[in-house]
């Protein structure tokens, strides 16, 4: 039974970076722009917050420098794209590139040091309640942070009259811009928002998670949080479902093995993909729900003047 | 306005044209330097020595190690030697582009320092027979090709005979990165090292099919913990399980190289290497023309592999049996898989008396009694 708490709370802390990422990438999606240069903004993203919380020794100015860090990114991104009518695709996958070589050549003086790492994690008064405590309630505030920026994206995208022209633009930016809104401002926006989110999920590696810089280290997790927008049908409820659902069965297979389980490990490491990829896609079957939920003018350059 | 935009041209090209003959002007005296300097002559020209590395020279472990070598070799050789190093390179094709690179350079001893650079080597060591070639963690051999591999496992054995004193659960973890003998013999050797003081030791293994990947070692780790393991050990190259041991008050070791300030609590010892000595007798020979193709293992007894940075706050009879494990395997190197060895199903694989050669270690592809599970991709 204790195991099994242990288990839950494991997959919290694991899912944590991918849900940030992804509603992140969802905001920017959701304005019809398609980022991928995910795992860039979070490799500067780590390195930034590493340096900042390595140097303040606080992990919040750490979180924010990442977010900020991640932002800047994002803005260089979104300057191309939007102003300069870029190829969305082929910009993100040169900022991805970017970032991984941009953060190793000014994070070799981070590597092999130690960050302190403050204390004082759980939610006092709930953390001793027997399974539950230590299944839920002893973790990193960021996990928590994460649900709830979950909760106001959904109450934002269609609650909202600003979530909803956020959507319009993406839906269609020609009848966003006849009505007047400045649709280029927006996804820009979004865009950073979008940024800003990877930077802290960098940041929440490298501070929180590993805790260490090191090149490389996101490892893939920006691809996997903009596989996760995809699969999720671009609804935030989804994406962090699916990124728990990814952590849980990265944090089970290891379990397993810990168990003693005869399985090879090589087959056991496929299988958060696979039955990430394979529940989102039974959930989303729907040819209809995909319409509906698809930003139509995703990824396609919009010429104002046009 | 666009007069005064050529104005700042002409302004512009005046300037540049001043600094250049400012440059100019400074160029005789540098000329000169040069030309003064070959007067006392008869100089021997260096022995250009290029090393390969397989990831960054900052990584804190392997390649860092490696490049310790590399300015140990300066250090002693000073003038007579030049280094040069390429960081980062992949292994397969791109390594034999480097190789022939170096060897176009001028180098004429050449470190390889990964495993998946052996191919392009040989290969190009057939083209080259004037150049010496090294490949580190390699196996094969040519005129002008040797390899050279520190008994890695007899730190994991050392590790091992700490671990079985130091845990209560009778549980000890290890993570290890791929399934292969050289990985497979540190989970044997620490298993062996345990049960040498502790028969009830039980090893669990999680794999994470990865050499550096922080996160999924770190959650590795908690799941060795979570599963009940006390004491860990991992054959991957950061410093994250020894922190996740930290955090959650267990007990874990370094590898590849001092980790003690990572984890002052958790850190029981590090598992270091120290490949200066052999680079510098490597450097030796060559200099020396007593370069013979060979293959080197070498382990505590030539300081290769190290166990380091005993942790002050164990107790002292834990200590002591870490020192009678060094110096057994001082006096016998490499004699940790001596029988009788059984494997995880029961069967024996090393009859009493006998002890394993390196045919046994090169080829090993089970686990020994007391880890549990199956090896993967089992053969």
């Amino acid at each position: 039974m204790n195991e099994t708490a242990l288990l839950i709370a494991a997959t919290l802390a694991a899912g944590t970076p991918l849900a940030l990422a992804g509603l992140g990438l969802l905001v920017n999606e959701r304005a019809g722009v398609v980022n991928l240069g995910a795992e860039g903004m979070m490799a500067i993203a780590a390195v930034t917050g590493f340096a900042a919380a390595f140097h303040t020794g606080n992990d919040w100015v750490g979180f924010a420098a990442g977010a900020a860090a991640g932002a800047a990114a994002a803005s260089l991104f979104g300057w191309l794209a939007l102003w300069l009518y870029t190829n969305q695709y082929a910009t993100g996958l040169a900022l991805s590139l970017f970032g991984g070589g941009f953060s190793a050549f000014v994070g070799t003086g981070y590597v092999g040091r130690k960050l302190e790492q403050s204390a004082g994690v759980g939610i006092p008064g709930l953390r001793d309640v027997p399974f539950l405590g230590p299944a839920l309630f002893r973790q990193h505030p960021m996990v928590y942070v994460a649900i709830a920026i979950m909760a106001a994206m959904a109450w934002f995208f269609y609650r909202t009259r600003a979530g909803l022209v956020l959507r319009s633009v993406g839906e269609s930016p020609e009848s966003a811009h006849a009505l007047g809104y400045p649709v280029r401002q927006i996804r820009m926006g979004a865009v950073l928002v979008g940024g800003a989110l990877c930077g802290v999920s960098g940041a929440y590696l490298s501070i929180t998670y590993a805790p260490m810089w090191v090149e490389g280290m996101i490892a893939g997790r920006g691809w996997i949080a903009l596989a996760l927008t995809v699969f999720a049908t671009w609804r935030p409820g989804r994406v962090l479902l699916g990124a728990y659902l990814f952590g849980g069965v990265t944090m089970l297979q290891f379990h397993l093995q810990a168990q003693g389980l005869q399985l090879p490990s090589q087959f056991m490491s496929m299988l958060p993909y696979l039955s990430t990829i394979f529940v989102l896609v039974l959930i989303s079957r729907d040819p209809l729900w995909i319409r509906l939920n698809m930003p139509a003018s995703l990824g396609k350059t919009f010429h104002p003047g046009a | 306005m666009h007069g005064r935009s050529l104005l700042q041209n002409l302004t512009l090209a005046a300037l540049l044209a001043f600094g250049l003959t400012a440059c100019s002007k400074s160029e005789p005296p540098k000329a000169a330097a040069p030309a003064a300097a070959p007067a006392p002559a008869a100089k021997v020209e260096p022995l250009k020595i290029g090393f390969i590395y397989v990831g960054p020279v900052g990584d804190a472990g392997w390649t860092y190690a490696h490049d310790l070598g590399r300015k140990a070799v300066e250090a002693k050789f000073g003038d007579k030697v030049k280094t040069t190093y390429v960081e980062k390179v992949a292994e397969g094709p791109d390594a034999e582009r480097v190789i022939r690179d170096l060897v176009a350079q001028g180098n004429k001893l050449i470190f390889a320092t990964s495993f998946g650079f052996g191919d392009s080597m040989e290969k190009v060591a057939k083209d080259h027979p004037e150049v010496f070639f090294e490949h580190a963690t390699g196996f094969k051999t040519a005129p002008n090709l040797r390899n050279y591999e520190g008994r890695f496992y007899e730190a994991s054995y050392v590790a091992g005979v700490l671990a079985g004193m130091m845990t209560k659960s009778n549980v000890i973890g290890f993570v290890g990165s791929f399934p292969i003998p050289e990985v497979l013999r540190n989970i044997n050797a620490f298993t062996l090292g345990a049960r040498s003081t502790n028969p009830k030791v039980k090893t669990k293994v999680v794999w994470v099919n990865a050499w550096f990947d922080p996160s999924k070692e770190t959650e590795a780790a908690q799941s060795l913990i979570n599963g009940g393991a006390d004491v860990l050990l991992q054959n991957t190259d950061s410093t994250a399980v020894l922190q996740t041991a930290e955090k959650n008050g267990k007990y874990a070791f370094g590898w590849d190289s001092d980790m003690s300030a990572f984890a002052p609590k958790a850190h029981l010892g590090s598992a270091a290497l120290d490949w200066s000595g052999y680079y510098v007798k490597a450097t030796g020979d060559v200099l020396g023309k007593t370069w013979k193709s060979q293959d080197t293992r070498w382990g505590i007894k030539e300081g290769l592999t190290t166990f380091v940075k005993v942790n002050e706050a164990i107790p002292a009879a834990a200590k002591a049996k870490v020192d009678e494990a060094k110096a057994f395997l001082v006096a016998n190197p490499g004699a940790v898989f001596r029988g009788p060895i059984k494997d995880s199903t029961g069967k024996e694989v090393l009859a009493a008396g006998a002890v394993g050669d390196d045919k046994f270690k090169g080829e090993m592809n089970f686990y020994v009694e007391g880890v549990e599970g199956k090896v993967p991709a089992g053969k």
